[in-house]
Parts: structure tokens; C-alpha cells; sequence
């Protein structure tokens, strides 16, 4: 148990000094996590709000192939980017393995299917009260579109949410994809992972610390924007 | 420069696949393939350290003090007490198999033999909580915390030292390949002055690397 007092005191010398290492790993977190979660929202978004309004060619191709990179294990996906990013794989002359831009191409495949299923799930509900009323008003496909995410634009923050959850807490996938490279590729739960295989357990704890409350500050951000927008 | 720190099993492949532009490994006989199978040119001798046969105070399978490996591992096995293996085709995990050929013992299946699959750390933290034996390099020895009831019980055996190669992937098979940054990194390893760093590396102010042919300076105490 005295390890929690020394990760906490651990934890506030690392902020309170500002240690460059430190400062490095949390902006890297943000960073690929950020990235990767707006970029699934761009993609996955319209695509789940799609799913809901029409019938278009491959819809049932993408419901299936969305629902099944749900299950699939992170570090399946991790591998599966590290082959196909590597040298000697078909996307190897972009030279992109072991770089952050891995991270967030692993993650992006992560996240995308947990955002096309909700904001589909989101989309469903509303295109039954308001789908009538926008049909009726002759709005296009990409208008409807626009339109059912602005009025559900608070359930949005969830997805968004809960895909950046998913996203900062990802460490199997980015550490197969990026090699946890020391000041280049190494995020929060990468050096977890590292310190704790190290036996630095007070340093690992205190490192969780910032990062639960970094998600905690990211969850009570959203929330009062989201109370806002309610009214 | 970008370190991406893994086993050398683990390295060899990644080197095999283009994916990087150096390599500094420990295996000898793994190092000669890859160059024979020319995925890497100019191996050169960097530095060697030792391993050190770590265990519990305890010692229930009498080892401590032994200077001879063999012997220690063949009293672990006849005790069947808890030995933790790396599993994972790093450089101590080759080195530790190969002791085991020696005195044609298949220890993989045997209930006191734990295949971890792991870095070294994660391999320490799991001995430490089984109380098992494990073979180690002294520099991670050195460098671990959580230490629990295990000591150094072997070390000094000529066959425990482990010396290390710097290898440069073949930039013929790998166009991509940085060759001149790599090149600059692979010399600058075997000149006076990264020889320097190398010696001049202490952790608790014990040396960990040492250079030139074993022998010349002694690396345990």
C-alpha cells in the first residue's frame, strides 16, 4: 500500500516540476488519441447515420464488417497493421511502421466500428421521429444526414466519448505497431507497460494517476457541454 | 535515432523484414545467419557482459556459490525447483536453452519449468513473485527494483558471457535502408569514444558493459 503514497507523490513531482519526458508521453497520448477519435467520428459518423436512413449498395457488407472488427482483438489488429505497414508488406514504401501515424491508423480501425455502431444505433431512434418530416421537406441524402447528427449532436459526445476512452486506454495494438520507441512512439500506457515490466511499480502507478484523471478532466469537459446544449 | 528495444529473436526478424536500419544484438549464432542469409553485412564485436543465475535466498536446490552453470541447472531440474524461463527466442532465452541442450535436458512441459513468454523485467517480476530461479544479464539485474527474496546465487562461469554484436542491415537487399546514419551509429560503437561510453556506463556505481576480449577485465567482482 505504500506504493499508492509514493505514485502519488510520484505523480505530483512529475507535473509539479514539469519533467520533459513526462510532458512528452502525455502529449503523444492526446495526441494519437485525438487524432485517431476525430478521425473515426469524420468516417464513421455519416456512415452510421447512413446505415439507419437507407438502403445503398454494401450496407449489409458494412454491417457485418463493422460488427466484426468490434470483437476483434486489439493485438490481432495491431499485427495485422504491423505486416501490412512493414518494408517487406504492401504499404511498406511509406515507411510508416514504428511512427506515430501507425499508432493512429491502428487505432482509427479500432475506433471506427464502436462510432459507426452507435451513432447507427442513435441515428435509428431519431430517423423514426424525424425521418417522416425530412422526407417530406425533400432533404437529400447528405442534407438528412447532416441534419440527424446536429439534433443528436449530445449522444454524439457520448460516441465521441466512448471512442476516446477506447483510444487512450489502447496499448496492445500501438505497442505492436509503434515499438514504443523512447521520446517518439512511447504514450501513457506504453510506459506503463514498460515501467511495470521494470518493476518501477510506484512509477507505473503514477502514471495511471495522470491518466485516469486525464480521462476523468476529458469526461467532465463533455459533460458540461453537453448540459449546455441541452438547454 | 529511434530505438525499438525487443529480444533479438525478435530484432533478427525485424531486421529480416527491412524494417530497420541496425541492429545490436546478442547471439552469436543467430547474428552468423543472418549474415549468411545476407539480410545484414559487417558484424562487429561491441561489448560483452555476463548472465547471473538469480534465485531465493532459500537456494532449494543448493546452488549458491557454484561456478559451474551446468551443474546448477542440472541440481534445479533433479530438485524440480521453480525456474522461470523467458520463452520468448530472446538472446538470454537462446543462451539458457542451450545450457539446458548441453546436458541434454527438455525442461519445456516439466511443472517446474515456467515458460513466461516475456521481456527480462516482466521475467524478473514473475520470478520474484514464484520465488524461481532465473537466468538474467547482471546490467537488468542491476537496473531491477522489485527484487523481493532473490539474489545473484551463480556467476563467473566462462560460458555465461554475452557478448554483444552490432550488425548493419544490407542495404543491397533493403534500398531503403539509412545507410549512412547507420553506418556513423555502427563505427562510432567500436571507436575509442563510444568504447569510452560503453565502460564508462555505471548503474550504482558498478560497470555493466565491458571491451575487448573477455578476460581483460573481469566483470564480476
Amino acid at each position: 500500500m505504500h506504493e499508492v503514497s509514493r505514485a502519488l507523490a510520484l505523480a505530483l513531482g512529475l507535473i509539479g516540476r514539469g519533467d520533459q519526458e513526462f510532458l512528452s508521453i502525455v502529449r503523444l497520448s492526446l495526441g494519437v488519441s485525438l487524432t485517431a477519435t476525430l478521425a473515426a467520428l469524420v468516417i464513421g459518423a455519416p456512415l452510421g447515420v447512413a446505415l439507419a436512413i437507407s438502403r445503398f449498395r454494401g450496407r449489409a457488407g458494412l454491417i457485418l464488417t463493422s460488427n466484426a472488427l468490434l470483437g476483434l482483438p486489439p493485438v490481432v489488429v495491431g499485427l495485422c497493421v504491423y505486416l501490412a505497414l512493414s518494408r517487406s508488406g504492401p504499404l511498406g514504401k511509406f515507411g510508416l511502421l514504428f511512427t506515430p501515424a501507425a499508432m493512429v491508423v491502428a487505432q482509427l480501425i479500432l475506433l471506427t466500428p464502436i462510432v459507426i455502431a452507435l451513432t447507427h444505433r442513435m441515428a435509428a431512434g431519431l430517423w423514426g421521429e424525424y425521418g417522416g418530416a425530412l422526407m417530406v421537406d425533400g432533404a437529400s441524402g447528405p442534407r438528412s444526414i447532416a441534419i440527424i447528427l446536429a439534433i443528436g449532436r449530445a449522444t454524439m459526445l457520448t460516441v465521441f466519448l466512448a471512442a476516446f476512452g477506447r483510444a487512450i486506454s489502447e496499448v496492445g495494438a500501438i505497442i505492436v505497431v509503434g515499438g514504443n520507441i523512447r521520446g517518439y512512439t512511447r504514450t501513457m500506457t506504453t510506459a506503463i507497460a514498460l515501467e511495470t515490466s521494470k518493476g518501477e511499480l510506484a512509477l507505473a502507478l503514477a502514471l495511471g494517476m495522470v491518466l485516469i484523471a486525464l480521462s476523468f478532466a476529458v469526461n467532465a469537459v463533455a459533460f458540461l457541454l453537453a448540459r449546455a446544449w441541452r438547454k | 535515432m529511434h530505438v525499438v528495444a525487443v529480444g533479438t529473436g525478435q530484432a533478427l526478424a525485424i531486421g529480416a523484414r527491412g524494417d530497420a536500419d541496425a541492429l545490436l544484438v546478442h547471439d552469436r549464432k543467430g547474428e552468423d545467419k543472418f549474415i549468411a542469409d545476407r539480410n545484414g553485412i559487417d558484424r562487429r564485436d561491441v561489448m560483452y557482459n555476463d548472465f547471473v543465475l538469480v534465485g531465493p535466498k532459500s537456494d532449494p536446490a543448493g546452488v549458491k556459490g557454484l561456478r559451474d552453470v551446468q551443474e546448477a541447472f542440472a541440481r534445479i531440474a533433479h530438485a524440480s525447483a521453480s525456474f522461470a524461463s523467458r520463452g520468448d527466442d530472446s538472446g538470454t532465452n537462446r543462451m539458457e536453452l542451450r545450457i539446458w541442450s548441453l546436458l541434454d535436458l527438455e525442461p519445456r512441459g516439466a511443472s517446474w519449468y515456467r515458460e513466461l513468454g516475456s521481456g527480462m523485467g516482466a521475467t524478473l517480476n514473475t520470478a520474484v513473485e514464484m520465488n524461481a530461479y532465473v537466468l538474467t544479464d547482471r546490467a537488468s539485474w542491476a537496473h531491477f527494483q522489485n527484487r523481493g527474496d532473490l539474489a545473484i546465487l551463480v556467476e563467473g562461469d566462462k560460458r555465461l558471457l554475452n557478448p554483444y554484436g552490432s550488425i548493419l542491415v544490407n542495404p543491397a537487399k533493403w534500398p531503403n535502408v539509412k545507410a549512412e546514419p547507420a553506418r556513423i551509429w555502427h563505427e562510432w560503437l567500436t571507436s575509442a569514444d563510444g568504447q569510452a561510453a560503453i565502460t564508462s556506463y555505471r548503474v550504482n556505481g558498478e560497470q555493466l558493459f565491458f571491451v575487448g576480449k573477455p578476460g581483460d577485465s573481469a566483470p564480476s567482482q
